[in-house]
């Protein structure tokens, strides 16, 4: 295995320059009379080797956004508005992913953004080993590359991920479902992508298996340098994982920033409540309560704040108007979108 | 007969009520667990009252083993063993955590306390009684111990409406109801769970609830046959975070409320220290440290147990060194497989701590006072409190650089 030694992430990359920035991003699902809008106005730009958390309930709008970024999206989903700028590595002019048609796209695939999904099951081929899909891959981005050179190539990519070598002729179904979804990551890792899209990765593994594979993508992106969009509905993962949370809520991000201030200083209710919903493993107990209520219905969104029915803390106007993503606190880059925060400035946070 | 028990389940409850109700919380539960002597023995002292053959626990699986013979191909059988000598006890009104891995056998113990499985060897024992295999039996069985399953999605029958599915239950359960006791009997289950207007969630097909609703229905079905104890294999782990809590303090009054017994299958330790008052840890069929849970949390005293903890996310770790958190986390190993599993103590080949005797012969149970034990070889020969210093991960590299320098 090499590790190339670098010890300071920072070096590596320059604060502000981004590998991806959306803006505006909506999509909407084509279905009855009415399209219903899953993701509205997502807006946020990814730093080179950063690792954003994307933190959301189910029917939040996550799977979606992941789908959307990756143009994996399938009818009836629909980009209906926004872009998705990607910076290359070169330096050249950002493309925007959302204009490409099929073919453009294949040139970025893999070599500039690749994905691992929920369920490796489902991603692998089940009929196929695992060093042949490796091949697969490897060869179809570099043509010059041997069959036997491939292979070997992905018994390297199995060592990064601590699978030993000679497992790259079994099939899937004679690995763990954690190794599986370790050959996963390390088959979204072959082109050397600068940007790796994560679908709750871990949620079919178990705790100690989870913590396993967090700690290789943490390594991996220390020693490649890629950036990391990583979905769960586990906040409490994120608190340890990520640089920066964005935390989704019917189809909109409604807060967004470092991971510690997301934790210590969180400024819509919604997060207060996410992050209060996690029982401690050693502080003192005490009752908790989640959150009452459940997600809306995106058929029908609620008028206003698409949090205010659920919401402890609604007061006049959440109802009527929407509250825009606004800087808060004193941190840089955290935006929360609530009218507690436009009206009573910097005091959002404390609800106990 | 129950009715001493019930007796004893509901000064459980007391205690456990005032001590949810106010802030020191933990700490009362604490001192309620302290003073609360797990072994038979201590415990009828403490009851002198009580006739002897009242059973201390509603339900036991005594030394339960299960395996499973599987046909391969070409004729070739092997054997799983997927519990092997686990025992597990309950007391009305008392939450027994069961944690660990997928794959160590926790499921299946639940499936043979529910009897959907029958053990290899061991038995069930219900209030001191050991279970028939008949049907009638059986039946019996489900009408005091109920299984509340992980897939609030696949438990309800899809074609029926909310009200066909508590009523089937009901009917089957209680023959004498008529049919205006068994409605009126139906919107009660659904107000114990919260789901009101009752008459508006019973006319709901499953497809119209929440997930979070649904697995109150679950709740409210097994609630229906008026159990004494209640199975609940990973109730909470396909809900979203936000709403787990309101089914986990929904459960935690259903033990208060009725002394219901309950036994909390999970990975998830917070939640399992959230709601139980003692965490039984089970790691690859076997059962390898039980205890109250804070005990159990705050000072794991097997090694798995330690690794399972670390591994766990904690939000009061806070936002600090991540690279620290996960240092040496890499490489943790995987459970062994159940068709062969290791010789001696199970855990040795992953266990940074592990001497000749591991791998040789299965370590004795090292009683640590206040119900605590653990099986492990560390306790037997002095080494226990290496087991505070340091970290799995820690000395899992530690132990393979030791290694690197030897060869």
């Amino acid at each position: 295995m090499t590790v190339h030694a670098e010890k300071p992430l920072q070096p590596m990359i320059p604060a502000g320059q981004a590998v991806l920035d959306v803006r505006g991003l909506t999509v909407e699902y084509a279905t009855g009379a009415e399209p219903v809008r899953a993701c509205t106005d997502i807006s946020f730009t990814l730093r080179r080797g950063e690792i954003l958390g994307v933190a959301g309930e189910s029917g939040s709008g996550k799977s979606t956004l992941i789908t959307a970024l990756t143009r994996l999206q399938r009818p009836p989903a629909v980009t209906t508005g926004g872009e998705i700028l990607f910076h290359g590595r070169d330096g050249a002019k950002p493309v925007d992913l959302v204009t490409l048609d099929g073919r453009q796209l294949r040139r970025y695939r893999w070599t500039a953004l690749s994905i691992v999904l929920q369920s490796a099951m489902d991603a692998l081929n089940p009929v196929m080993r695992i060093g042949a899909q490796f091949a697969d891959v490897l060869r179809a981005h570099d043509r010059t590359l041997g069959k036997r050179a491939a292979w070997a190539r992905a018994e390297e990519l199995l060592a990064l991920v601590g699978i030993s070598a000679d497992r790259v002729r079994d099939y899937p179904h004679q690995l763990s479902g954690g190794m599986r979804q370790r050959a996963a990551i390390a088959l979204a890792l072959a082109c050397r992508p600068e940007l790796v899209v994560m679908d709750e990765p871990t949620t079919a593994v178990d705790v100690v298996m989870q913590r396993q594979i967090l700690a290789q993508v943490l390594r991996l992106r220390r020693e490649l340098g890629f950036a990391v969009v990583f979905v769960t509905h586990d906040l409490s993962l994120l608190l340890e994982l990520a640089d920066r949370i964005a935390v989704m809520y019917a189809g909109r991000i409604v807060e967004v920033g470092e991971a510690a201030a997301i934790y210590g200083a969180p400024k819509h209710p919604y997060t207060q409540g996410l992050r209060d919903s996690f029982p401690p493993l050693h502080a003192p107990l005490r009752d908790l309560h989640g959150i009452p209520g459940t997600p809306p219905d995106l058929r029908r969104p609620p008028a206003g704040c698409p949090f205010h029915p659920r919401c402890a803390r609604r007061t006049d106007g959440c109802d009527e108007r929407l509250p825009l993503l606004l800087p808060v606190g004193r941190d840089a880059g955290h935006e929360a979108a609530c009218l507690l925060n436009e009206t009573d400035g910097d005091h959002g946070g404390e609800t106990r | 007969m129950s009715k001493p028990a019930i007796e004893t389940g509901s000064t459980d409850n007391a205690s456990t009520d005032t001590a949810s109700a106010d802030s020191t919380s933990t700490a009362t539960r604490r001192a309620r667990t302290a003073k609360d002597p797990k072994n038979p023995k201590a415990a009828k002292d403490r009851h002198p009252e009580e006739p002897a053959h009242t059973p201390e626990y509603v339900l036991e699986a005594r030394d339960v083993s299960k395996h499973f013979t599987v046909r391969g191909a070409l004729g070739r059988t092997t054997v799983v063993h997927a519990v092997e000598d686990a025992t597990v006890r309950l007391k009305p009104g008392q939450i027994l955590a069961l944690v660990g891995e997928s794959g160590s056998g926790k499921t299946t113990l639940a499936r043979m306390l529910a009897r959907f499985h029958e053990p290899t060897s061991g038995e069930i024992v219900l209030r001191g009684e050991a279970v028939s295999r008949s049907g009638r039996a059986r039946r019996g069985y489900h009408s005091e111990v109920q299984l509340i399953f992980q897939d609030p999605f696949g438990s309800l029958n899809p074609m029926h409406r909310v009200r066909y599915n508590l009523d089937r239950a009901l009917r089957l359960h209680h023959r004498h109801l008529t049919a205006a006791e068994r409605e009126e009997r139906t919107t009660q289950l659904l107000e114990r769970v919260s789901l009101t207007p009752a008459a508006e969630f019973a006319a709901k097909f499953p497809h119209e609830l929440s997930g979070g609703q649904r697995q109150r229905v679950v709740i409210a079905r097994a609630l229906a046959v008026e159990p004494k104890v209640l199975l609940g294999d990973e109730p909470i782990s396909m809900l979203d975070v936000s709403i787990r809590l309101e089914m986990l303090n929904l459960l935690q009054r259903l033990r208060t409320e009725d002394g219901l017994a309950l036994l909390y299958i999970t990975h998830d330790i917070a939640s399992a220290r959230y709601l139980c008052d003692d965490i039984a840890v089970m790691y690859a069929g076997q059962m390898v440290e039980s205890g109250p849970k804070e005990a159990v949390i705050a000072s794991p005293q097997h090694p798995y147990t330690k690794l399972l903890i670390e591994s766990s996310p904690d939000p009061e770790r806070g936002v600090g060194d991540r690279e620290a958190f996960f240092a040496g986390a890499d490489e943790l190993g995987e459970p062994p497989s159940l068709i062969d599993p290791p010789t001696g103590c199970r855990f040795h080949p992953r266990c940074p701590f592990a001497m000749k005797e591991c791998g040789e012969q299965a370590p004795p149970r090292a009683e640590l006072g206040d119900g605590h034990w653990a099986k492990c070889w560390l306790h037997a020969r002095g080494r226990a409190g290496e087991l505070a210093d340091t970290t799995h991960a820690a000395a899992t590299a530690a132990r393979r650089e030791a290694l690197q320098g030897a060869s």
